[in-house]
């Protein structure tokens, strides 16, 4: 199923980050494009990271804060020589806090076409516990 | 005050006209680019994709981020000095029960034309797509290509 109205696409600068940590490697950091959605069982997040290959990318799922980097990829080749210049490339950055818990050893990446889909399932809901208050 | 004959106007038509905007500006955003302090300045048409272009001295080479766009919902074609570029980028509808909590990417249809610096041999461009990136390599003509001249010592 595909969204029936077709409108034009606008172009959109990417959104640079200005972080409050300095990077130690000089070059502009961009924060991806990402559409999240949430199932009841799993959440699913779909980047946009173009020029990164699978190699290159860091997903990182600690404490509950889901980090995706990547370093900087050129695309130009050595000896070419800018003519004009629309859009830039550097790293990539962004961080989520996320707010439900996630089975760690069913997370499942893949980067096709320089779009990320990050499947993170949840945990599977503990049954109900029942704690007994003892009276002394 | 300066005088300028109409003829010699780097080509007199409206392509010429605009390079000439396009040219002040490109200086005018180095200024401020110098000013704030960034490393490029960037030139933007304001249509998507955007592009950067670059050259060496046999081949133009143009590139797009387009992720998630495959190979064969792309429109590319070639006149001897410009190149367009149309498709349209669709995003699936996920499952009916999900909900979404974000959603920056989009989709829709684009179409851009631009124009290339010199003649191009049409019949030896080639296109391609990698992690997302469209990469046009576009051979340079025999004429437009800068030719070493030797110079005989007598």
């Amino acid at each position: 199923m595909t969204d029936t109205e077709s409108k034009a696409l606008q172009a959109k600068e990417k959104a640079e980050l200005k972080s409050a940590s300095e990077d130690t490697k000089p070059g502009p950091t961009f924060a991806p494009s990402v559409d999240i959605f949430e199932t009841e069982e799993a959440l699913t997040l779909l980047a946009d990271l173009p020029g990164v290959n699978a190699k290159d990318l860091n997903i990182d799922l600690k404490e509950g804060v889901l980090t995706l980097s990547s370093d900087a990829v050129t695309q130009e080749g050595s000896e070419e020589v800018d003519v004009f210049r629309e859009y830039q490339t550097g790293k990539y950055y962004r961080k989520f806090n996320l707010s439900d818990v996630i089975d760690q050893s069913k997370i499942e990446a893949e980067l096709k076409e320089g779009v990320l889909r990050l499947h993170l399932p949840k945990i599977e809901a503990a049954a109900p516990r029942k704690i007994e208050v003892k009276a002394g | 005050m300066i005088f300028r004959r109409v003829s010699e106007w780097p080509s007199w038509n409206w392509r010429g006209q605009w390079e000439e905007m396009e040219k002040l500006r490109r200086q005018m955003d180095v200024l401020s680019g110098g000013l704030s302090g960034r490393l490029f300045a960037e030139t933007s048409a304001g249509v998507f994709p955007l592009m950067n272009m670059t050259e060496d001295s046999d081949h133009y080479y143009v590139r797009a981020e387009l992720p998630g766009i495959k190979a064969d919902v792309l429109d590319i074609s070639v006149t001897g000095d410009t190149l367009s570029i149309s498709g349209e980028r669709m995003i699936l509808e996920e499952k009916e029960n999900a909900k979404y909590h974000r959603r920056e990417r989009e989709s829709g249809k684009f179409s851009r034309i631009v124009g290339l610096p010199s003649q191009v041999d049409t019949t030896k461009v080639e296109a391609s797509t990698t992690d997302g990136i469209l990469k046009v390599i576009l051979p340079k003509s025999e004429a437009a290509k800068p030719k070493q001249i030797t110079v005989k010592g007598e």
